[in-house]
């Protein structure tokens, strides 16, 4: 029995043909990368690239100790913060319920037109970050917490929106032929058929988005949008660094709690 | 003898049970909306005199200048793909240990807090604060960009892919132990041919978040084409504006189909 020994005594994965596609795949996402490199570089300063440790030191020096005495006055720009991020994810979910009905396959009025449209709502406000449309809103109706609200409600819309219709789309058929079957309209069918299915996700989807909006709602001010943010860019300007290490201890703190209250909240829901 | 039935029916409640709850619940959630938009200061005037300049950018929009300032928005674009690919490419090889050492079946506890630290740093601050830091340190321009989102990204991909390792089938790292493979060799032969289509997946979908955020930090001087559209809102020049904002959309969304295509194909 010598046929045996014509097989490889080496065991490995693959063939030779796809390891060395495998390896020419890595090749070029290597040579990819430093092209890249060379070209985002080019313009880089290195003297202030090897001097950031000592500025770091420097900046670590001076934050420390935190201006515990200037909390109190970051209350009202907190309670302006956590508005933002409320108020704007009540207006987002509110636009984003007809978007996500229009974009779901089986709830929409028309697939060829209406869905499309839908469809770049989403997109267009998804691929656009809260602060961009903040830094729009400000140019246009000028800073303060309207400008905040607005971007908030704006860039919650793609995000409630597509999770929604995904949803929506994954509702059981057969409770809403049942519904169909009394003789019920269009509305009563959406109002009794398909949402009571989606209730318990929307309000999951909600709450994980208003915990986003806090997060996100914390940084608005720094391009005039009002509440926390706005306190760090004054401290910043002036470089009043131990007021900045408050600031983001509470902005910390923050993001924690709304975190913990959105985990216990969807865990009670679903 | 006939007995009543009710003629009508009304849904039964569906989330919270208990009446009085539902009615507290619902009057708390009335006064909080009463006193938040009670602070809640608008300058109409300036509202008012803000919406002919919305207009303008709707127009702007909807006819945007893609050429008096092509130049400047060619040269954002460019910083921030090269800003996006290479952050994610760094981001990800350096989230492979952090990831290992964040899984529990795989590392020693101290090894393990330490990094499950680093994921929480990096999870809980902003990638625009972080930016604010690093351009403070390492000056303006794309470099600082590319520092933040590495950062970012290993705290993404790091937790999602500790939390991967720790799903693993545990049966087949057994078969490797037996076979009396070391630490590496476990690693390379029963958890990295696990985990390694996931991780592509999650590196591509990096990508994808990666590219949106470096729109974000060139407002804070991180480079990229936040910058350019920074500055084109300040000169008012919405035509310009329009014109990124529509790049960003396109690109978001072929980056978006596209990685989904690949992971499809990948997997």
């Amino acid at each position: 029995m010598s046929e045996i020994t014509h097989y490889k005594e080496v065991w490995s994965h693959r063939t030779p043909r796809t390891r060395l596609f495998m390896w020419l795949g890595w090749l070029a996402l290597v040579a990819l990368f430093v092209w890249c490199w060379q070209l985002m570089t080019e313009n880089t300063i290195w003297a202030f690239v090897w001097d950031a440790p000592r500025q770091a030191s420097d900046i670590g020096s001076r934050m420390w100790p935190p201006r515990l005495s200037y909390l109190p006055e970051l209350m009202q720009p907190l309670w302006d913060t956590i508005n933002i991020a409320t108020l704007g994810t009540i207006g987002g979910v509110i636009m984003a319920v007809p978007v996500a009905f229009m974009a779901a396959r089986n709830t929409t009025p028309s697939a060829t037109i209406l869905r499309p449209i839908a469809l770049f709502i989403i997109v267009a406000s998804r691929s656009i970050n809260a602060l961009i449309w903040a830094l729009l809103l400000v140019a246009i109706i000028g800073p303060g917490l309207l400008a905040g609200i607005i971007a908030i409600a704006l860039r919650s819309i793609g995000f409630v929106g597509k999770l929604l219709y995904e949803a929506i789309e994954e509702t059981d058929a057969r409770q809403v032929e049942a519904i169909a079957a009394t003789g019920a309209s269009e509305a009563q069918i959406l109002n009794y058929g398909i949402v009571p299915q989606v209730m318990p996700a929307f309000w999951g989807i909600s709450v994980f988005r208003w915990d986003i909006n806090i997060r996100e709602s914390t940084i608005l001010g720094l391009v005039g949008a009002g509440g926390i943010g706005l306190k760090l860019q004054a401290s910043l300007n002036v470089l009043a660094w131990p007021q900045v290490t408050v600031i983001l201890l509470l902005i910390l703190a923050t993001v924690v709690f709304s975190e913990w209250v959105s985990a216990k909240v969807r865990h009670a829901i679903i | 003898m006939s007995t009543s039935y009710p003629t009508t029916w009304r849904r039964p409640p569906q989330i919270i049970k208990d009446r009085t709850w539902r009615i507290g619940l619902q009057i708390a959630i009335l006064v909080y909306l009463v006193l938040a938009v009670g602070t809640l200061e608008v300058n109409w005037q300036r509202v008012a005199v803000g919406l002919e300049r919305g207009q303008r950018f709707i127009m702007g929009f909807l006819q945007p200048d893609f050429t008096s300032r092509w130049n400047d928005i060619y040269r954002g674009l460019i910083e921030s793909l090269t800003m996006t690919l290479t952050s994610t490419v760094i981001g990800v090889i350096l989230s492979i240990p952090v990831g290992i050492g964040a899984a529990r079946n795989l590392a020693p506890a101290p090894v393990y807090y330490f990094c499950r630290a680093i994921i929480a740093v990096s999870r809980s601050l902003q990638e625009v604060i972080i930016a604010i830091f690093l351009v403070a340190m390492f000056g303006f321009g794309p470099f600082a960009g590319f520092l933040t989102l590495s950062f970012a990204t290993i705290g993404f991909i790091a937790k999602l892919l500790a939390d991967d390792i720790e799903e693993i089938d545990e049966a087949q790292a057994e078969a490797v132990r037996s076979t009396g493979a070391s630490w590496l060799q476990l690693v390379n032969y029963a958890i990295q041919p696990q985990v390694m289509p996931r991780l592509i997946g999650l590196s591509l979908y990096r990508l994808d978040i990666n590219f949106r955020e470096s729109a974000v930090i060139g407002i804070v001087g991180a480079g990229g084409i936040g910058a350019t559209l920074n500055t084109a809102i300040d000169r008012y020049e919405y035509d310009s504006a329009g014109a990124i904002l529509l790049i960003i959309i396109g690109i978001v969304m072929i980056a978006e189909y596209g990685s989904s295509y690949l992971r499809k194909f990948l997997q």
